[in-house]
């Protein structure tokens, strides 16, 4: 055999791959530039019809976060007659009245700000400190692990109402900046500090399975550096179960916050949320159920919202499972 | 009696006296991205005291079949046709009560991975002992002292005090006979070992396999030995059916396929391997990959990779590999290939 | 480096002079392993961690690789030649001993003469798909070790460099986009091997490369392999179970049970003179694969299985399993020493047998 049937052999061999379906068309792309995850990962995002419903939802409901009045129809949240109480939603009022007899809808709109503020915020805060120290206690183990892993019990021994109610009533009388105000952010905070142990557990775990495999220690035998690993290697490869539980998590995250308002610690009247809403439509609930149930639609809108963006993006950056 | 029967009786026996006969099995395995024909058309039958190698490679299908015939595939997603008959029974036409009646006492199979094979929470001797009680309703005590018969079968030093033991306290290869002893316990007319080696070491497969051929020739079974090693093969098997692309590309026995292939996929395998008994030159390896299952190459499957395919005016009319099926057909005496060109491989 | 050319042969030949550098003279001294030990210790405990003991995984390994040469080491699972080659790499610490690299003790290095050491010895892994980053593209893999090794490329050319990689692996060139599970095992075993080659090493450790391939794909490549070597001048330590495979590959070869090593020599002398009882034992185990041969090899079948090796046997590791044990093999244990067979071997009673039928090849 020549050489050159040697040569075209080998080639052959790298279009048998071809043939059996094993290459995907969609990185075809010329030399001409390198992909990386990320740029991949955004290609495969813009084809997903998911990752679209939930992008618009989410720019919806962050539009209207910071432009309620673009949505309240005209309406004032706190311009109430009590006259109108509990009033059925009608052709001028979408949403119906509240007990107090104010617009609904603009209620329900104008309460968007802060219950994605609190979502949103505290969610981050969980993923910051789920990662930060799932990502140490399992990349570095030994006694690092014993400490922050003990340490993540301690937590976990404290339910995430209690643990938020007790700083939520402390806090006031503190000098602590932003959780001495009350507002949204301090009860995102206290959300955040009581709920981010299952997401450093999730990471832990990951990162402890990824570190072990083969491609780590290759990049090792490199002689790359921890952090060159940390972020190349065991992040991409950690973090994708940790997105799909944070979509989830703002949901729950912005439901705690109506049981803290509830038991009298989170956010008060004269603060519009959704929390809140639930929370005083439930006492009405047989007499005007549209007090629940609107505030509750655009609460399940919004984790949708995310939870589809998540799933999206969890598939984008695998890359087994793009088609 | 004629010379041909005195013949016949130390041969494999004809197709009427077959303990197991395949006819034309068709696997297949319906998913969402595509239909994967696993096995396509396999053929053969094995007699009382055979042993039949079946040679491939990684989704050549020779595991897939094997499965079939023990009724242990998932139906659906896999979609079986054809003819396996265990004692002239048809196997495929029988209610599902009555192939179980089968697996165990008739044919029982061992796998590859004795680990995962075997129950972590309950002792060997339970899971040995569990053949004769769901079986044969032996009582426990009766169950048990049989199980440590079969582990002293097996070669399982100090039986008596090893049967409470649990599966993870054994070694690999210890594994391994556990699982012999638990496939042999109800004295199967058949035994399929699929892998039994692949996982051991080479000192602790060479005993594995001496045990194999050992109680084969106590119980007269016929032996399926699944394998991708031409070293076992060669060793072991009387007769060997090589698979490709979820079919059998040649078959004869075991002196005459090695010494001298007649397909160019085992002339390739052959020429493949390095061998311990000859430092060898350079190797000459099979050109590409293993086809992809879901979408294998037409005519002969193999022609992509052939070194003696003929491809369109090269080739004689109606023998164009890449168009042309080859059917599985005698090329010698005793000797099948699905080859149009196997008179030109075996250089007649 | 050759003018800019085109077509593929050209690449190739370009890539080779770019790959190769400036080397030293085939023969000489590069590695030297002397006494190498790596003790696991064993633990009990979850909180307060308590140490109840070792697993002797390596204990006094000697092994010498010249530049150019294959040394195969041998052995079944659990005999420690993975911690070896883990070892080499610096992934593991020694509990003892030295790895002497072109005349310099490595195994306190640390900082940036451990990233120069950890350059010029590469590694290739057994299993192609754990040993590639899924969320990675070819691209980024191969070109990895110049991210962290920035003076082995200039950060213009790398995507020409990497794609000249991946022809010379026998991959398109164009599929630096792609993502591992795009590729079948051998197709994942060259970018592995890519990848090594990136840093320009001297020597690789290739620890069971071929093992988890289809036999028909292992034969590429391990002629990749040899290819590589003689155009590159690299040296390999090849590590593997299959007596067949490491016969084929190696120069020399050395065998391990529990520990250590038991014999060492030219493939020649340990495959047609084995004079360490298990030696003899392990070869005479491997199936041969022709038929005429079949049943003329001395069939030597081991009893028992490997000890522990938290608690390995006194005086000789093989006595336990050996059919010429004696009193002096648990009192003393057996140097690697050339005892009359032209090769070292570590046994009291080391005889040369023939156990493997030999056809004489060549």
């Amino acid at each position: 055999m020549t050489d050159q049937q040697q040569r075209d052999l080998l080639h052959d061999e790298v279009e048998a791959g071809t043939t059996t379906g094993l290459a995907s068309p969609s990185v075809d792309v010329t030399s001409a530039r390198q992909n990386s995850l990320w740029s991949d990962a955004w290609g495969s995002l813009r084809r997903n019809v998911l990752f679209w419903i939930g992008a618009v939802l989410t720019v919806l409901f962050a539009v209207m976060a910071v432009f309620p009045q673009l949505f309240a129809r005209g309406q004032d949240p706190r311009a109430c007659d009590l006259a109108n109480s509990k009033a059925l939603p009608s052709a001028e009022h979408w949403f119906g009245y509240d007990v107090q007899g104010c617009d609904y809808m603009a209620n329900v709109v104008y309460g968007a700000r802060n219950s994605l503020i609190i979502g949103i915020v505290a969610v981050l805060v969980v993923l910051v400190l789920g990662v930060l120290v799932g990502a140490l206690a399992g990349y570095f183990g030994g006694w690092t692990d014993g400490i922050l892993s003990r340490l993540t019990d301690v937590f976990y021994a404290l339910p995430l109402i209690l643990g938020a109610l007790v700083l939520l009533r402390v806090g006031p009388s503190t000098s602590i900046p932003i959780i001495n105000t009350r507002g949204p952010g301090a009860v995102a905070l206290a959300l955040a500090l009581f709920g981010w142990m299952t997401a450093m557990r999730l990471v832990r775990s990951q990162v402890i399975a990824v570190k072990s495999s083969d491609y780590v220690a290759a990049a090792r035998a490199m002689g790359a550096s921890n952090t060159r690993i940390l972020v190349r290697h065991i992040m991409p490869n950690a973090v994708a179960p940790v997105l799909v539980y944070t979509t989830i998590t703002i949901g729950v995250l912005i439901a705690a916050e109506a049981t803290l308002t509830y038991l009298g610690v989170g956010l008060q009247r004269p603060a519009i949320s959704w929390g809140l809403q639930i929370a005083a439509g439930q006492d009405s609930i047989r007499t005007a159920p549209h007090l629940v149930l609107f505030p509750s639609i655009v609460l399940t809108l919004t984790v949708m919202a995310f939870i589809m963006m998540g799933d999206a993006l969890r598939d984008a950056l695998d890359p087994r499972q793009r088609a | 009696m004629t010379r041909s029967e005195i013949i016949s009786s130390t041969e494999p026996a004809p197709t009427g006296a077959a303990l197991l006969e395949v006819d034309d099995l068709y696997v297949e395995f319906r998913q969402r991205s595509g239909t994967v024909h696993a096995v396509n058309g396999v053929s053969y039958s094995l007699a009382p005291g055979q042993t039949l190698a079946i040679l491939g490679e990684s989704g050549s299908g020779k595991s897939v079949s094997a499965q079939a015939i023990m009724g242990i595939l998932d139906t659906p997603p896999a979609v079986i046709t054809g003819g396996i008959r265990f004692e002239g029974r048809d196997m495929l036409a029988m209610q599902p009560e009555d192939q179980r009646k089968i697996r165990g006492p008739g044919i029982s199979m061992i796998f590859q991975d004795a680990l995962s094979a075997l129950n972590p929470v309950y002792s060997v001797g339970w899971q040995i002992g569990e053949m004769f009680r769901v079986h044969q309703g032996a009582s426990r005590k009766e169950a048990k002292q049989r199980a440590i018969e079969l582990m002293d079968r097996v070669r399982i030093p100090a039986a008596a005090r090893r049967v409470n033991d649990y599966p993870h306290q054994f070694s690999g290869g210890m594994r391994q006979r556990v699982m012999i002893a638990m496939a042999i316990a109800l004295d199967p007319r058949i035994l399929i070992a699929d892998e039994p080696t692949t996982a051991l070491d080479v000192t602790v497969q060479a005993q594995v396999m001496d045990l194999l051929k050992d109680l084969q020739q106590e119980t007269g079974m016929g032996l399926i030995l699944i394998t991708h090693d031409l070293g076992v093969v060669n060793e072991v098997a009387d007769d060997v059916a090589v698979m490709y692309a979820g079919r059998i590309v040649e078959r004869g026995t075991v002196d005459d396929v090695f010494t001298r292939p007649a397909h160019p996929y085992t002339e390739g395998l052959m020429k493949s391997v390095p061998q311990v008994e000859a430092k060898g030159g350079r190797l000459q390896p099979i050109v590409g990959q293993p086809p992809n299952l879901a979408a294998i190459p037409s005519g002969c499957p193999f022609h992509p990779r052939c070194a003696h395919r003929r491809l369109g005016a090269a080739a004689a009319p109606g023998r164009e590999c890449a168009t042309d099926d080859p059917p599985l057909r005698l090329v010698a005496p005793g000797r099948e290939a699905a080859c149009h060109y196997s008179e030109e491989v075996l250089g007649v | 480096m050759s003018e800019p050319t085109t077509g593929a042969t050209a690449v190739s030949t370009a890539s080779t002079a770019a790959l190769s550098g400036a080397r030293g003279a085939i023969g000489e001294t590069l590695l030297e392993i002397r006494g190498l030990q790596k003790y696991f210790p064993l633990t009990q405990g979850v909180v307060l961690q308590r140490t109840v003991g070792h697993v002797r995984a390596v204990d006094g390994v000697d092994l010498t690789l010249h530049r150019g040469e294959t040394v195969g080491l041998v052995g079944e699972s659990g005999c420690g030649k993975s911690t070896v080659s883990k070892l080499l790499v610096a992934l593991e610490k020694p509990t003892g001993g030295s790895i002497v690299y072109k005349g310099k003790d490595v195994t306190g290095l640390s900082g940036r003469a451990l990233k120069a050491y950890r350059r010029e010895v590469q590694i290739i892994f057994q299993d192609p798909y754990a040993s590639l980053n899924p969320r990675m593209t070819v691209g980024d893999i191969v070109a990895e070790g110049w991210s962290v090794h920035a003076d082995v490329a200039p950060r213009k050319g790398r995507l020409k460099r990497t794609q000249e990689l991946l022809d010379r692996v026998g991959l398109n060139p164009d599929y630096v986009n792609r993502y591992p599970h795009q590729f079948s095992g051998g197709q994942r075993q060259r970018i592995g091997i890519a990848r090594a080659l990136a840093l320009q090493p001297e020597v690789i450790v290739c620890d069971e490369p071929v093992s988890a391939l289809d036999v028909s794909v292992q034969a590429q490549v391990m002629n990749l392999l040899e290819d590589l070597q003689d155009e590159l001048g690299l040296s390999y330590l090849f590590i593997a179970h299959d007596l067949s495979v490491v016969r084929h590959i190696s120069d020399r070869v050395a065998v391990m049970y529990l520990g250590s090593i038991v014999e060492e020599g030219t493939d020649a002398q340990v495959y047609t003179q084995p004079s360490h009882p298990y030696t003899q034992a392990l070869l005479s185990s491997v199936p041969l694969h022709e038929p005429h041969l079949r049943g003329q090899k001395d069939r030597i079948l081991l009893q028992g299985d490997v000890p522990s090796p938290a608690d390995p046997p006194s005086g000789c590791r093989f006595r336990t399993r050996c059919w010429k044990a004696q009193d002096i093999c648990a009192e003393e244990a057996p140097a690697l020493v050339d005892r009359g067979q032209g090769h070292p071997a570590a046994c009291h009673f080391a005889e040369a047998r023939m156990v493997v039928p030999v056809e004489v090849a060549e």
